[in-house]
């Protein structure tokens, strides 16, 4: 039997550069049980923009609760938490 | 492999250039209520639309939690009630009521379908549902109602033009307080489809499955920001093919929400209707897509062929992008609903005239224009009547939703509020067309009808 595809859901970050947001990103997920799989990380002119991808199979709450964590530790950011099948539905054929 | 610049194309999307879900929209079939007993009849209708609808917002809900993704409205639309009424005898308006309370019931923004189709003539329950219309829709709030008054293979039923002249100035009137909301929740259709999932013209056509859910996507807003990082002298092919591209992937999107809600709630999908809906919200407007490619303000000469190669563009990629494809499927110029046509109705930059040139290539048809309030209910009929035979001989759908501003004086304007919007009174023509409309009959079901 082949095995089950990992469910993934795709993390970004964007906001002003402080001390400490990569580390609050990470703590936030690892607090929800979503393991990091993928991690692409800049400063363009003082803005940070992280994508995270990670797999949420082993979620301990909900997808939204995912964002609301990481808000939490890094107030002011802007933090999108979506499932992969909309990027895989939009930019494959 | 997710690549980056798709992941940061998608938020963006979202995020900056309001693309969401329009709607998704469960239809329910209605034809198993129907009772001699007006009383049963409601409330086997009030029974059958909670137990399908129950989870249908908290299904939504989910679904925007794990896109990411806003799903704008939840909605119903149901077997045209006419056909009920013609069942069970009694005032149709209270269906209308039934219907009102189950949208209340279930949580959902608008319930359509309080409907009649009279494109040959009149059934029974078809005249009661018509008369009772201004009144229904002034005693509810979330009911909305559609009348089908021709077809390319029936003609035009000029009686039924007639009648419809009357209603939209009653509905008008009896709501004048109110904005005269009651005559933006009644649309007049030629060619009506039995899939649309976007109101007010939404009901559920004889033809469909018991209950089905089907999803509008909308995205204006993104299509004009792509073509906004175009350069300024890329031929129209080119542009036709951006605006190709992103139909689809905005197409994609829709199929993924739609299909993965009706999958939740056991029922069948329906069909994705891939219209540009506008928002009266900045960043949301048909109409400054339309000057993006290169109008110096929509009404302009050029709107008509530019708003043709818009709607062609959106079809081609949207059709590529999902096996079931259905509804209006085009782009919606709703004046009251889009701010760059707002602002061209204002300036007077777009008339009426121009927007009855713009439907024969677009989706849909004159779509919620505000007229004067003392406008005689024989020019609301020809205006149906003009639609209507763009509609019969193009073979395509057209609609009238027009809401004369009783007691507001020219120059000033209406507001709905919501994604209703606002608008101002437009000027209409001042010669008399009753002559031509108090002769009633049909006008016969023209050549292209004759297609087997």
């Amino acid at each position: 039997m082949a095995a089950k595809p990992l469910s993934r859901a795709v993390v970004t970050v964007i906001g002003k550069d402080n001390v400490g947001i990569l580390a609050g990103v990470a703590a936030a997920l690892a607090e929800a049980g979503a393991s990091v799989i993928e991690v692409t990380q800049s400063v363009i002119e003082d803005f940070f923009c992280m994508v995270v991808i990670v797999n949420i199979d082993n979620l301990k709450c909900r997808l939204d609760e995912v964002q609301t964590g990481i808000l939490k530790k890094c107030p002011g950011m802007e933090v999108h938490v979506m499932h992969e099948n909309i990027f895989n539905s939009m930019h494959r054929i | 492999m997710l690549n980056m610049s798709d992941i940061m194309e998608t938020v963006t999307m979202i995020q900056e250039e309001n693309l969401d879900i329009r709607t998704i929209t469960m239809g329910i079939s209605l034809t198993d209520c129907a009772d001699g007993d007006i009383k049963a009849s409601c409330t086997k209708v009030y029974d059958k639309i909670c137990r399908k609808a129950e989870n249908l917002v908290s299904t939504g809900e989910s679904i925007e939690k794990k896109y990411g993704i806003p799903i704008v409205n939840k909605r119903i639309s149901v077997t045209p009630i006419a056909q009920l009424a013609g069942a069970s005898g009694g005032n149709p308006a209270e269906y209308a009521h039934t219907l009102d309370r189950a949208a209340k019931t279930v949580g959902v923004n608008f319930i359509g379908g309080y409907s009649a189709l009279v494109h040959k003539g009149f059934s029974a329950g078809d005249r009661a549902l018509i008369d009772s219309i201004p009144q229904a829709l002034a005693e509810t709030e979330l009911v909305c109602s559609s009348v089908n008054i021709g077809s390319t293979r029936a003609g035009i039923n000029m009686d039924a033009v007639k009648l419809m002249g009357h209603q939209i100035k009653r509905a008008a009137e009896l709501t004048k307080d109110n904005q005269c909301i009651g005559a933006a929740k009644l649309v007049v259709f030629c060619n009506a489809v039995e899939d649309n999932p976007f109101m007010a013209g939404a009901f559920h056509g004889a033809g469909e499955a018991d209950c089905v859910l089907s999803a509008g996507v909308s995205g204006p807003g993104v299509v004009r920001s792509v073509l906004s990082r175009m350069p300024d002298d890329a031929p129209l092919n080119e542009v036709a093919e951006a605006i190709k591209k992103t139909a689809f992937k905005i197409t994609r999107m829709g199929q993924l929400v739609g299909s993965e809600a009706a999958e939740k709630l056991g029922v069948e999908f329906g069909i994705i209707d891939l219209s540009l809906a506008p928002t009266p919200a900045v960043g949301d407007s048909v109409a400054h897509i339309l000057e993006e490619i290169g109008l110096q303000q929509c009404g302009a000469h050029g709107t008509t062929a530019a708003l043709a190669m818009l709607n062609d563009a959106v079809k081609k990629g949207g059709v590529m992008a999902s096996s079931s494809v259905g509804g209006l499927s085009g782009a919606f110029i709703p004046v009251s609903e889009d701010a760059g046509m707002i602002a061209a109705a204002r300036s007077g930059a777009l008339s009426i005239e121009k927007l009855e040139a713009m439907t024969a290539v677009c989706s849909v048809g004159l779509d919620m224009i505000v007229i004067p309030g003392d406008t005689e209910d024989a020019v609301i009929s020809a205006i149906i009547a003009d639609e209507a035979a763009i509609g019969m001989i193009n073979s395509k759908t057209t609609a009238v939703r027009v809401i004369p501003a009783i007691g507001v004086p020219e120059g000033e304007e209406l507001n709905f509020g919501g994604l209703l919007g606002y608008g101002p009174v437009m000027k209409l023509r001042k010669e008399s067309p009753a002559k031509m409309i108090n002769r009633g009959g049909r006008i016969p079901a023209p050549i292209q009808s004759l297609k087997n």
